[in-house]
């Protein structure tokens, strides 16, 4: 095939098997057009993704003095809910107590918090993003005692770990820290 | 070099420079069409027509529109209260969507009936599914610009079924939000891609149009034009045939602007999107409810059996399968292995067909309920029938059913059933 297309253009070297030194060319040509096609392409792909003002407003800081014991506040961290909850001791021991195998995404309450009477958590769940409730006295908290997503049946613990439902892991814990014992930054 | 006949100099004179009357009169006028075309055979020009009005009533609301969280649910509500017809021009492209996909649907179901899908028309069929997959992409975005309860939430359940693939999920998630949560930059960006996607839709139409007008239309007999006389030109017989058809639809669709228009909205959707309050329920338009009911039936983790290595968890499974429902229709035409279209003569297949017509709508009926017993083993049945149609009756169908005798011509039948007597009907041309 090769050579008789070679032929009539007088002869551009070529080995036995058909290939010639055009074919390569035009791999290499090719190949670098695509390299370059791919990163002037990039950056319109990179421009969608959050922009410098939007990763600026990345922390929030909380003061947790005015949150009672048994209560729960959201705030909002980088556009999403967070769920800040003063556990009861009997919160605790409750989500201590649980075994791990029966759990749905095992992790211990230990490794959830800092404190054990300050639960901090992303209050979107981890099914489709919804807002699950539970958060003030009147909400229905699912069958575990923590929350419970409205969308799809999906129920927390208290310490925000499925339990049941659709949902494949726990309620995400921020990265935070405390700033003196009262204040926490989150982010 | 056509078949344009007119007298008008100005008209040769442009035609010869730009054939754009001969390509007009090639495909809508002196184009032969299957005589024995039925009304199912209408949704196509419905379909194209919708097109029409979503594209110009949608012009219009984006020159009152403003894609800005703060000011986007406010001059919504100023196009209906303020703008001069404003109410009855988003009305029109709202209730616009819904007949859009009735529409649609209506045409494909047709298409699946009588095997319209068949040897050669399978890129024909391609392209329709491409539209379908734009025009859901375009009516999800269009849904969100209000900025109601809905739209907010709708966006934000839709946008993280991205978040279930596996390793690089979060990242596309927030990439497609521009940020950290459905905000601003999200609600711009849609407003940009639902300007520009019909006009892709615009497209694929006409790559549509050129492949079906490659081998003709199929027809309800499902069996290739013989010759002239089993066609006749497509005006004024199919022309006037669709204007009627488009009466029908325009009366329907009036019906709903005029006396409910928000019948197929939620009331959510009047409630300005907040971030921290989620709707009770959260339920799509009603033309995605039976998809919206596959990506629930998946309540189970797919594993390894014994070792309790998950491989698909079941939310993406739920995407997983949802997505393969209409990536399956890509391949219809070579799972379908029966030589015959017509559903007219294949009493089996005739059948299956409208037990998946029951599932599709038991599915709908599904995905708008909640989450619970009973619905979610009813929804997992008959996603389980949707698959099973596709992937396993058709393939034995072709196999094992036993097709009725196929007429010999399209006119055959139809002169047979001329008068009483067949010996005695002579062969005629039909009007």
């Amino acid at each position: 095939m090769a050579d008789s297309a070679n032929a009539g253009q007088g002869g551009a070297g070529h080995d036995d098997e058909g290939t010639s030194r055009r074919d390569f060319l035009y791999l290499a040509v090719g190949a670098v057009g695509a390299v370059g096609a791919a990163s002037a392409v990039w950056p319109l792909i990179d421009s969608l993704n959050p922009a410098a003002d939007i990763r600026a407003l990345a922390t929030s800081r909380v003061d947790l003095s005015p949150i009672e014991e048994g209560q729960a506040i959201t705030i909002t961290w980088q556009g999403k809910p967070v769920f800040i909850r003063h556990r009861t001791a009997e919160e605790i021991e409750t989500a201590e107590e649980v075994p791990l195998d029966d759990l749905i995404d095992p992790e211990p309450d230990a490794e959830r918090v800092i404190e054990p009477q300050w639960l901090v958590m992303v209050g979107i769940c981890t099914h489709l993003g919804c807002i699950p409730l539970g958060q003030s006295s009147s909400d229905p908290k699912g069958d575990f005692g923590g929350w419970f997503c409205p969308c799809h049946g999906s129920h927390y613990d208290t310490s925000g770990r499925i339990r049941k439902g659709p949902a494949p892991r726990n309620l995400d814990v921020p990265t935070y820290e405390f700033a003196d014992d009262t204040t926490i930054v989150i982010g | 070099m056509s078949g344009l006949k007119t007298n008008n100099r100005v008209i040769k004179w442009f035609d010869h420079r730009l054939p754009v009357f001969s390509y007009v009169n090639e495909h809508l006028v002196d184009y032969p069409a299957p005589r024995n075309l039925n009304y199912m055979w209408n949704f196509g020009s419905l379909a194209g027509i919708a097109l029409v009005i979503m594209i110009a009533t949608g012009l219009l609301l984006a020159m009152q529109y403003t894609p800005h969280v703060d000011h986007a649910f406010d001059s919504v509500e100023r196009i209906m209260r303020d703008v001069n017809f404003g109410w009855l021009i988003r009305y029109i492209h709202m209730n616009g969507a819904s007949f859009f996909f009735i529409v649609v649907y209506l045409h494909m179901f047709r298409g699946l009936y009588y095997g319209s899908y068949k040897a050669p028309r399978e890129i024909l069929w391609g392209l329709g599914v491409i539209i379908l997959l734009l025009m859901m992409g375009t009516a999800f975005m269009g849904y969100v610009l209000p900025w109601g309860q809905m739209s907010y939430w709708g966006a934000t359940v839709i946008t993280n079924l991205f978040s279930a693939i596996p390793l690089v999920g979060d990242s596309i998630v927030s990439w497609l939000w521009g940020g950290f949560s459905v905000d601003n930059p999200t609600l711009n960006r849609f407003f940009g891609l639902h300007y520009l996607l019909p006009f892709v839709i615009a497209a694929v139409v006409f790559l549509h149009l050129w492949a079906l007008h490659r081998f003709g239309s199929n027809n309800p007999l499902g069996i290739d034009a013989k010759g002239p006389q089993d066609k006749i030109p497509f005006h004024p017989y199919y022309t006037v045939k669709d204007m009627f058809g488009l009466g029908i639809f325009l009366i329907l669709f009036a019906l709903f602007i005029f006396y409910a228009p928000n019948y197929m909205g939620h009331p959510d959707n009047y409630i300005e999107a907040d971030p921290l309050v989620t709707p009770a329920h959260i339920v799509p338009e009603w033309y995605f409810l039976p998809f919206y009911a596959m990506l629930r039936a998946i309540t189970f983790d797919i594993s390894i059996p014994f070792t309790g290595i998950v491989l698909i968890d079941a939310k993406l499974g739920g995407v997983l399968t949802m997505f393969g429902s209409i990536l399956l229709l890509f391949f219809l035409p070579w799972l379908d292995s029966s030589p015959v279209r017509s559903s007219r003569f294949r009493p089996l297949h005739k059948q299956f067909f409208w037990v998946l017509v029951v599932a599709c709508l038991v599915l709908g009926y599904v995905g708008a309920k909640p989450p619970e017993q009973p619905w979610v083993t009813i929804g997992q049945i008959a996603t389980a029938y949707y698959f099973a149609h596709f992937l396993i009756i058709l393939p034995l169908l072709g196999r094992l059913e036993r097709p009725k005798p196929l007429p010999a011509s399209i006119s055959d039948p139809v002169l047979k059933s001329d008068g009483s007597g067949a010996s005695q009907a002579k062969p005629m041309e039909k009007a």
